[in-house]
């Protein structure tokens, strides 16, 4: 057992009493001289820090994370367990098979990407995830990636090693909560709010992968920081009749196995939701509080009409998401509140009356990985007659605040989808907002996609081909 | 040769294969950080340190008034300062570098010098610098024949122009290097450079001090591409200045961020054309303005531009041709080499005139590429480019006609067009494009190489040449030339660091020429050491000397059958190796290479200046949504040309890597920059480099087996095959022009912004959807 100002890395103990909090754990592995962490970025885009965090999840399963080190601020590390590329062949013995696949593929070429496609791939070996998504968050610039997708795909087809890391995850990870100077890990929303009642000055911090990246390039925003990933009651998901309660905390992830199905519109966004490593750690809470305009889930949530539930000294209070977002970055949540979970309503189950489709769009300059030029989810009821009676089209990427097309919502109610109808639809979607011209993408572009998305959502649901 | 993987892949996926910023020695170590321009253009008016250099942790800030030798460390021209003196000329420049006992506290020293501007109005753009008349070196000419009147007799006539954007190199490890001097005053450089020789160089002019004072070596790089050609210098030599001037090691190594807003990157290119043709779309006149975005400083532009130049008749041949390039001064990072060196946006116009004329002439393009290929059929008048070397060895009609029969070219074609009429909102699009990429430094005296090979008395041996490992595998090459030559296995052979103090005057690891050059400088080592031991080994057997045989670690008797195993036969390699060590036989030799037959007179654009050519060709084909401009790249197959391999495992991964590259550059990595010339896209966050999910599942690649034997000699009749499978993804472009075409209601040319973001195709969408089927009639009225 570890005490709280220690962590585990390969399996050693580590005394972090004169750690850093907001020192990312790239940095430190490096300062130690364990140089086979490579930094490629330190912005959490290129995968090259990869690094397994070995933990207990709220679905109770242990598993070995790939995470990226350069997002991993110390002060979240105490009393957890990591592994780093070192960890996985000893001294004289032979390759770790996720090695000797790579090796047999010639996945590696300047090799300096390829310990963190080694521990992407060590995370998906035990976890039985070997396709795409274990290894889109990881940059190559020298083999055009199709050995190291073969090396995966060899890897998937063979069974897995029973060896010392596989018996490890037979056993939970007990970790327990880190004291680091301006660094609070509270186990309980309660203590989370007292913390911050005792420190108003004090920054939340979920998943760190938006944070982290500052704290990477040596900003900080706050001397005090209270950490969200530790507290159970945030990382709940309730599964209920007429709606689902999502824990704020919860890595993005876990809602894309556990809620696969649900919500078609979240199915189809969360894939395009940064890559594994950011997913593993990002969480619906995290996207809400940064509260960007280009949040890809945002417009999602939007769309679902979701409510988002705000605790605090003064208990918890329910916000409509669409009175969430009030200005760029400025939203209705309180400095001394904590958003503890989100709450969407399930579509009715499709009747002779009406039925629900939704869908989620997402456009950028790479379709993996990724910020939005524009990010739409629509929503649309639609009657027996082919009336819409209701419909939420939400898009992020086209103005101040994730938001929606209020006014196409109201032409379009009452109206079946035919050409004419479309048309106007089109031409007010063009003119509804006033997007930016920047890096990304041009305004007029912007505009286009509002409309062009929302006629290919009505193509492709409503008469089930996309031409 | 067998199928080999990279020397390396142990270390590679156990972590401990080191890389530059990982081999410094623990004490006493310093790191760099730069104080940063914040204006393209300015004046420097004041630079006050004092306020810095009293920060905790810092240990000097330098000036460009520091540097003892000269300020400059341009590779052709002397106009590129280390650090900026009187002025700066691109946002992020250094106007100088604060030395601390860590990057944090060097960092924010660095903040706190004060520096004072007066901004000067900036020139960002190409068309800028044309309006301005800004340009580095008068323009550069290759032409053959008079294109002006034969454009004038043309029946057909397109003109047109392009802009293309350019790409960062993305190495995953950013420049680095580190700096000691040892107790004589050797100054000992250790940096991620492909060009150990010219960083050596550059390190002893900023000193003032003599190259035999300077050693550079390097291990090995996180990837290069051109980027670590002439980049790498600057960041070895102010950490040899900051080392020679606090008599610590230092050591830096580039933010992300820092290495994309100060390096140079692959040129973008501004270019008008005008090509005159017939009916059958052969080409008859070409006429070509290119202009390069050099940068602030002239650093490779001239020969990336030359090759540009010579690259954009790709596989074509025209009678009568005028190309004309000038190098634009603009007021941005300096643009330099990255793997294929101008060729690449040479060949982009080309492919773009062959399409225009395609679709003039409501012609397949691919049936207009093929007449127009380059052919030796006849009296080879249609073989001779443009600069007056034939197309040596030229077997690109065969390759092709492989491609197209194993890619199905022509079925999958027929049932795309099923396909788009079928789909009002969903185009797909096929294309076939060649590669013909010339293989040899444009500057002759480039074309050479030395090697330094060491026997030791335990049979054991060191590898030294002058070329650098990046990835590309060069090493494992080397190894399996040495022992080929010496008949031992690899295990017995240590490639040692590049390091100019083993082999001196090198070039730079580039233009796919590593294997060619120092392979046969490599095996002329060997190949003298074999001749030494070659009568040792005679008397051991008593046989004559042309009876031995070198092989599998020993050294035999031609004919001698007494033992049924090579493998057991005459003597071990090393009791060989003891006896001439005993008979005081040099077992240390030099071996060197220089390409024959070689010319180039720049002034005139002419001359001989490939040894051969590599040949390639790649079909493509991709969808793309008409609601939003986002295309899928569905399938690709690609035949190259790597003669007989020396490593096929190897050559492979060069070709699909290259092939991943060159989309990337053409599809998803765009620079952008801000009205003031900051870069914007200086992250991987905005910056997007290919991932795995552009990658199509069905990606075929097949090394080309040709049937004839080469004319040229090069080491073991392999190809250079760094570079030309980069120009393999012009396919893609070619594609996302078909599936774009296939969007209008009558056939047209096809505008396409280059890199085909989202946003382009959906532009160049918008423009075929508005063109009436009177409008085209008209302009080819016009046109003819």
């Amino acid at each position: 057992m570890t005490t709280p100002c220690q962590f585990q890395l390969n399996h050693q103990p580590v005394d972090m009493a004169d750690c850093d909090p907001t020192e990312s754990l790239l940095r430190w592995l490096k300062r130690r001289r364990l140089t086979g962490t490579k930094e490629g970025c330190a912005d959490g885009d290129c995968g090259a820090c990869t690094v397994a965090l070995l933990q207990t999840e709220s679905d109770g399963n242990t598993r070995f994370t790939a995470v990226n080190s350069c997002l991993l601020p110390l002060g979240s590390l105490p009393g957890r367990e990591v592994l780093t590329v070192e960890a996985l062949q000893q001294p004289g013995a032979p390759l770790h098979p996720v090695q000797q696949a790579l090796v047999d593929h010639a996945g590696s070429q300047c090799g300096y990407c390829t310990p963190g496609f080694v521990m992407s791939l060590f995370a998906g070996y035990y976890a039985g995830e070997l396709g795409t998504t274990a290894i889109e968050g990881n940059l190559c610039r020298c083999t055009g990636y199709r050995p190291i997708r073969d090396a995966a795909a060899a890897l998937a087809r063979q069974p897995v090693a029973d060896d010392a890391f596989a018996l490890r995850l037979r056993l939970p990870v007990t970790s327990t909560a880190g004291a680091l100077d301006g660094y609070h890990s509270p186990l309980t929303l309660a203590d989370a709010i007292a913390l911050k009642q005792q420190f108003p000055d004090a920054v939340w911090i979920a998943g760190a992968t938006d944070l982290g990246v500052e704290l990477s390039h040596g900003r900080r925003r706050a001397a005090t920081y209270i950490a969200l990933d530790r507290i159970a009651e945030l990382q709940q998901l309730e599964l209920n009749q007429g709606h689902v309660r999502i824990g704020a905390a919860l890595p993005l992830s876990q809602l894309e196995t556990r809620l696969a199905g649900l919500f078609p519109a979240l199915d189809q966004m969360l894939p395009w939701f940064a890559a594994r490593q950011v997913r593993n750690r990002a969480t619906l809470g995290g996207n809400l509080g940064t509260a960007s305009p280009i949040g890809d889930l945002l417009p999602v949530l939007l769309a679902l009409d979701a409510v988002v539930h705000l605790r605090g000294p003064r208990g918890e209070r329910d916000i409509a998401i669409a009175d969430y977002f009030l200005g760029y970055r400025k939203t209705a949540r309180a400095d001394d509140e904590l958003i503890a979970a989100v709450t969407l309503p399930r579509p009715p189950p499709p009747s002779s009356t009406t039925r629900q489709l939704s869908a989620a769009y997402k456009v950028a300059k790479r379709q993996t990985d990724d910020i939005s030029i524009v990010a739409a989810a629509f929503a649309v009821q639609i009657d027996a007659a082919g009336q819409v009676r209701q419909a939420r089209l939400a898009y992020g990427g086209v103005a101040a605040i994730p938001c929606r097309a209020v006014g196409v919502e109201d032409f379009l109610r009452g109206r079946t989808l035919d050409a004419a109808t479309m048309e106007t639809a089109q031409a007010l979607l063009q003119a509804a907002f006033t997007p930016l011209s920047d890096h990304r993408a041009g305004a007029h572009y912007r505009r286009s996609l509002c409309a062009s998305l929302f006629a290919k959502f009505v193509a492709t649901e409503l008469t089930g081909a996309a031409a | 040769m067998k199928a080999r993987t990279h020397e390396s892949a142990e270390g590679h996926v156990n972590g401990r294969a080191l890389y530059t910023d990982e081999q410094h020695p623990p004490q006493d170590l310093l790191s760099l950080w730069p104080v940063q321009s914040p204006h393209a253009h300015a004046q420097i008016r004041r630079i006050e340190v004092s306020a810095a250099a009293r920060m905790p942790g810092v240990v000097r800030v330098l000036t460009a008034a520091d540097i003892p030798g000269e300020n400059d460390t341009g590779p052709i021209l002397h106009d590129e300062p280390l650090i900026a003196a009187e002025q700066v000329s691109f946002h992020g420049q250094a106007v100088a570098w604060v030395v601390a006992v860590d990057e944090a506290s060097a960092r924010a020293a660095a903040a706190c010098v004060e520096v004072d501007y007066l901004p000067l109005t900036p020139c960002l753009t190409i068309a800028d610098a044309i309006a301005r008349e800004a340009y580095h070196l008068p323009p550069a000419r290759v032409a053959r024949g008079d294109a002006a009147t034969a454009l004038e007799l043309a029946p057909y006539r397109v003109c047109g122009e392009v802009s293309l954007g350019g790409q960062d190199h993305f190495y995953l490890e950013t420049q680095t290097s580190w700096v000691q001097l040892d107790a004589d005053g050797l100054i000992q450089v250790t940096s991620s450079t492909q060009h150990p020789t010219e960083t050596q160089i550059i390190v002893a002019r900023v000193l003032g001090i003599a190259s035999n004072r300077v050693v550079c070596r390097c291990l090995r790089m996180g990837g290069g591409f051109g980027g670590k050609e002439t980049q790498a210098n600057p960041c070895a030599a102010i950490a040899a200045l900051a080392a020679w001037t606090t008599g610590r090691p230092v050591r830096i190594k580039l933010s992300r961020q820092l290495d994309m807003q100060m390096t140079g990157k692959r040129h973008p290119f501004y270019a008008r054309y005008e090509a005159g043709f017939d009916g059958d779309g052969l080409l008859q006149a070409l006429r070509v303005e290119l202009y390069a975005d050099g940068g602030w400083s002239c650093d490779l532009s001239p020969p990336v531009l030359m090759r540009a130049m010579v690259h954009v008749d790709n596989a074509y041949y025209c009678p009568q041709v005028e190309i004309i390039g000038r190098i634009a001064r603009t007021h941005l990072a300096s643009n330099t080499a990255f793997r294929g060196f101008g060729g690449p946006q040479g060949m982009l116009i080309g492919e773009e005139v062959m399409a225009r004329i395609a679709a003039e002439l409501n012609l397949p393009a691919d049936l207009v590429r093929e007449r127009n290929f380059y052919s030796d059929d006849g009296d080879g008048r249609r073989n001779q480019t443009p600069y007056g070397q034939p197309v040596v060895d030229n077997h690109l009609a065969e390759l092709w006609q492989q491609l197209k029969r194993d890619s199905e070219f022509d079925a999958r074609r027929r049932a795309i067009a099923q396909f788009n009429a079928a789909h009002a909102q969903l185009k797909r699009g096929i294309a076939i494009t060649p590669v013909k990429f010339g293989i040899s430094f444009n500057k002759t005296e480039y074309n050479q190489a030395g090697a330094l090979v060491h026997i030791y008395t335990d049979g054991s041996i060191q590898l030294n040449h002058g070329g650098t490992e990046m990835g590309q595998g060069l090493h494992t090459k080397m190894l399996a030339v040495a022992s080929h030559v010496l008949g031992v296995d690899s295990a017995q052979i240590r490639v040692m660091p590049t390091s100019t103090d083993k082999v001196p005057n090198t070039s730079a690891t580039a233009a796919s020429s590593g294997s060619d050059l120092n392979g046969q400088a490599v095996k002329a080592a060997c190949e003298t050491l074999r001749e030494r031991l070659v009568p040792v080994a005679a008397q051991l057997l008593g046989c004559t000397p042309q009876a031995v045989r070198f092989g599998a670690g020993r050294i035999w008797a031609d004919g001698d059958a007494s033992v049924p195993a090579a493998s057991a036969r005459g003597l071990k390699f090393a009791e060989v190796v003891q006896a001439a060590y005993n008979t005081r036989i040099s077992l240390s030799a030099t071996g060197y290479y220089r390409t024959p037959g070689l010319s180039w007179d720049p002034k005139q654009g002419r001359g001989h200046p490939f040894y051969y050519y590599a040949f390639g060709a790649a079909v493509a084909e991709v969808e793309v949504c008409g609601f939003t401009g986002v295309h899928t790249l569905r399938r690709v197959d690609l035949l190259h040309d790597v003669g007989d391999s020396l490593a096929e495992l190897i050559d492979r991964g060069q070709i699909e890597g290259g092939f991943v590259q060159g989309l990337g550059w053409l599809t998803c990595e765009e620079l952008r920059w801000n009205a003031q010339g900051r870069l914007l896209t200086d992250a991987p966050s905005t910056y997007k480099i290919p991932t795995l999910g552009e990658v199509p599942q069905d990606f075929h690649v097949t090394l080309f087996r040709r049937s004839r034997a080469p004319s040229t000699n090069v080491i073991f009749h392999s190809k250079g095959v760094g570079e030309p499978p980069l120009m393999l993804a012009l396919s893609v472009r070619e594609a996302l022009r078909e599936a774009i075409a296939a969007f209008a209601a009558t056939p047209c040319p096809v505008t396409l912004a280059s890199p085909a973001t989202p946003e382009a195709i959906y532009t160049a969408i918008e423009r075929v959807r508005r063109v009436e089927p009177r409008a085209v009639a008209e302009a080819l009225d016009v046109a003819t």
